[in-house]
């Protein structure tokens, strides 16, 4: 017994010195430190927080929420007034926010791919006009375009009794942009369930016949038939119900148009002034993605034979987004963060009704709680489409 | 821009908020500082706005210099913030200001969830509409429809909701958190109608390309008590505050002015020579200088005085004394004795 002692003694010291010293635990002590004190802090500041809220006497917690509002909000996608609760004017704010974003984001690509590939273009003036585009817009702060944007619709255009007509049924005048929409018919419902339908019937034409080409070589107008079913199918539907033609035409009411459909200004500024702003953003975006792409590739498709709109389709855009993909990603997020801006022109943006509600309850840390949140979320659903996007291209790789 | 400014005083409000100690009263702080700071309006032309030279001016600013001659006995030991209404409360709860005087309206709401005390009203106001005469609109029972323009964050942005609400008309706001933007949009003819306190619209409508070109309309529609404001809780802060304002109004009843302030101090009158700390008392009292009254009169003059300068008839707000007027007068301002 007395002879073993030292040696357990010694093999014991070894395993403790030795577990102390392994890399991998260390490394996990250290992270679980780390957090403690995070986590404590965080705690703390809590703490300390909701204590001295509580020695002020402000109120605290996310019972406002259930309280009525009382304050109108100028556009909404739902029907919202002043009885209503602070939950609801949020979620009027947050469908706002969606509704300037998604728009943006849509019309940013379109016009940011067709300015990437003039600022490419041989013709020298379409190229330089581009340039000069992308190089003002991108160096002017977005806040100061918005600012003339908005003053451009109430100092240039006319009061509503005086507003101009350009085409029959299109009002404009310094209270937005009125037209003509057809007025609600049953007739409408089949139209749209027809134009699903072409959808669905589209999607598996074009299975088929892929899967034909790859057996016997033989291509299929596959555009053309896609863009028959898609127009022809709800238009013989909207035929086949009669027809409707009645139209909501806008009409001078008091002080106001009534009727038909309305862009206001602060909705009609932001609008244009996100697009313009970030699809020069998007425009060099577009422009480094196709000139990431080889020359020889190009040449390689034509020498084998493949028509211009097939090396776009097949050789150039497959490899090109994959370029594009992850910095378009951070436009988007960009400009859906960007719209917040509305406040300074008075669109009724999640911000906007956010800092009104956090005024009006002086609950202000409560309201940037659900801001970060609001928007976290947003930044957290755009990236995750674009990702699994962004995945979907990457497999082209073979 | 503005996002980051609320965001910044949020951030500032959980800082100072989370402190474990928290700060001593306001009145060290403020002396220890060597200032006052005051949130302020900024762009309200009467209330609280630099003039052409940047020397500020108007009924607010003047109340605040009244609390720096009170503490300091000197007006101009002072530092002004601008706010937005937006901001203010916030502002002040994070104690980035001393003093809020900046034409807010006292609700109970404010005076117990925002964790505020209202000290005495320096101006007593109601709700109006600003109209351009062209629209030939009289009376606000016509304003079916209208867009409305208001600022966001106002108890007016409410009282408009109820106004139409209970009238069964419709709106439409459009709320600019800017008051020089939200002013610009109106007379662009954005809104047919710009609502605010009256005092507010007459203050607008001075500074309108063509202010002949509006009118106010005769309708009010709400109780407005404009009152400088403090962090809750810091009771001889209040007191100061509050006497601040008291002592013009008491001034104004004795009939002390800045003129003849220095003759004053000889008065025989026993309210005088305590009001004036001839007969010492009222300073201890409070935490300051036996000399804090006469201070304020000297410097900054009594109640008429700032009101007929800032908004009175011989401003382009043509104001009348009205509610404002002193309570012998038929008016609502009246002070406690000073003793």
């Amino acid at each position: 017994m007395k002879k073993g002692n030292p040696d357990i003694l010694t093999e014991q010291t070894a395993q403790r010195a030795a577990w102390f010293n392994d890399p991998k635990i260390r490394a996990i002590l250290y992270q679980i430190a780390v957090l403690g004190i995070v986590g404590l802090l965080g705690y703390y500041l809590f703490n300390n927080t909701v204590e001295n809220l509580k020695r002020q006497s402000i109120a605290t917690g996310f019972g406002f929420l259930n309280k009525e509002a009382s304050f109108e909000i100028g556009e909404s996608l739902i029907p919202y007034s002043a009885a209503d609760k602070y939950i609801k004017a949020l979620l009027v704010g947050a469908l706002n926010t969606i509704k300037v974003a998604f728009v943006g984001i849509v019309l940013t690509i379109i016009l940011g791919t067709f300015l990437g590939i003039a600022r490419l273009s041989k013709n020298w003036l379409v190229s330089q006009l581009a340039a000069v585009y992308i190089e003002v817009m991108q160096d002017i702060p977005i806040l100061l375009q918005l600012f003339f944007w908005y003053s451009f619709f109430y100092d240039i255009l006319p009061s509503p009794r005086e507003a101009l007509e350009p085409l029959n049924g299109v009002f404009m005048s310094n209270r937005g942009l009125v037209f003509a929409v057809p007025e609600w018919h049953p007739a409408y419902q089949y139209v749209a369930m027809a134009f699903i339908a072409g959808c669905i019937a589209v999607y598996f034409m074009r299975r088929w016949a892929r899967k034909r080409q790859e057996r016997t070589g033989q291509l299929f107008p596959v555009f053309t038939l896609s863009l028959a079913i898609m127009i022809g199918l709800p238009l013989t539907t909207w035929l086949l119900s009669g027809a409707p033609l009645k139209m909501s035409v806008p009409e001078l009411v008091g002080f106001n148009f009534k009727g038909g459909l309305n862009m206001s200004p602060e909705f009609g500024a932001l609008l244009i002034g996100l697009v313009l702003y970030t699809a020069a953003f998007v425009a060099e975006i577009v422009r480094a993605g196709i000139q990431a792409i080889g020359k020889g590739q190009v040449e390689a498709a034509m020498a084998i034979g493949l028509k211009p709109g097939q090396v776009l389709s097949l050789v150039i855009l497959p490899q090109a987004l994959r370029v594009i993909i992850p910095p378009l990603t951070s436009q988007m997020l960009n400009l859906t963060k960007n719209s917040s801006l509305a406040v300074a022109i008075g669109f009724p943006d999640f911000v906007s009704v956010a800092s009104t509600t956090i005024n009006q309850t002086g609950q202000a840390i409560e309201g940037i709680s659900l801001i970060m949140v609001v928007y976290l979320c947003f930044s957290l659903l755009t990236s995750l489409f674009m990702n699994w996007y962004n995945k979907k291209m990457a497999l082209v790789e073979r | 821009m503005k996002l980051l400014k609320l965001w910044l005083l949020v951030m500032a409000v959980v800082v100072a908020l989370s402190g474990a100690a928290f700060a001593g009263p306001t009145l060290d702080n403020v002396k220890a500082k060597g200032f006052v700071q005051v949130g302020v309006n900024g762009e309200l032309f009467g209330f609280g706005k630099p003039d052409e030279k940047g020397v500020w001016r108007g009924l607010d600013v003047d109340t605040a210099r009244a609390i720096a001659a009170a503490v300091f006995g000197d007006a101009n030991k002072i530092k002004f913030i601008p706010l937005t209404a937006v901001q203010r409360f916030t502002a002040l709860q994070s104690g980035e200001v001393d003093v809020l005087c900046r034409n807010a309206t006292q609700t109970l709401g404010r005076d117990t969830e925002l964790g505020l005390d209202f000290a005495q009203v320096n101006y007593y106001d109601g709700q109006g509409f600003l109209i351009p005469k062209k629209l030939k609109i009289t009376k606000a029972k016509q304003l079916d429809g209208a867009t409305v323009c208001v600022l966001p964050g106002t108890t007016t942005e409410l009282n408009v909701a109820d106004y139409f609400r209970e009238n069964k008309m419709k709106m439409k706001p459009v709320v600019i958190e800017s008051n020089a933007e939200l002013a610009k949009a109106f007379f662009a003819g954005r809104c047919d109608v710009l609502t605010s306190d009256a005092s507010q619209l007459a203050g607008t409508r001075a500074v309108a390309p063509k202010p002949d070109d509006y009118i106010i309309l005769p309708d009010i529609i709400s109780k407005e008590p404009l009152a400088p404001a403090v962090r809750h809780g810091d009771k001889q802060w209040k007191d100061i505050v509050n006497y601040a304002v008291l002592a013009m109004i008491e001034a104004e009843d004795l009939g002390i002015n800045s003129k003849n302030v220095d003759e004053q101090l000889k008065s025989a009158t026993p309210a005088v020579q305590r009001f004036l700390g001839v007969t010492p008392g009222n300073g201890k009292a409070l935490g300051l200088d036996e000399k804090w009254a006469y201070n304020i009169v000297k410097q900054v003059g009594n109640y008429g005085e700032i009101f007929e300068r800032s908004v009175g008839k011989n401003t382009p707000l043509k104001l009348e004394r009205g509610l404002n007027a002193l309570w012998k007068n038929g008016g609502l301002m009246y002070s406690p004795p000073f003793r």
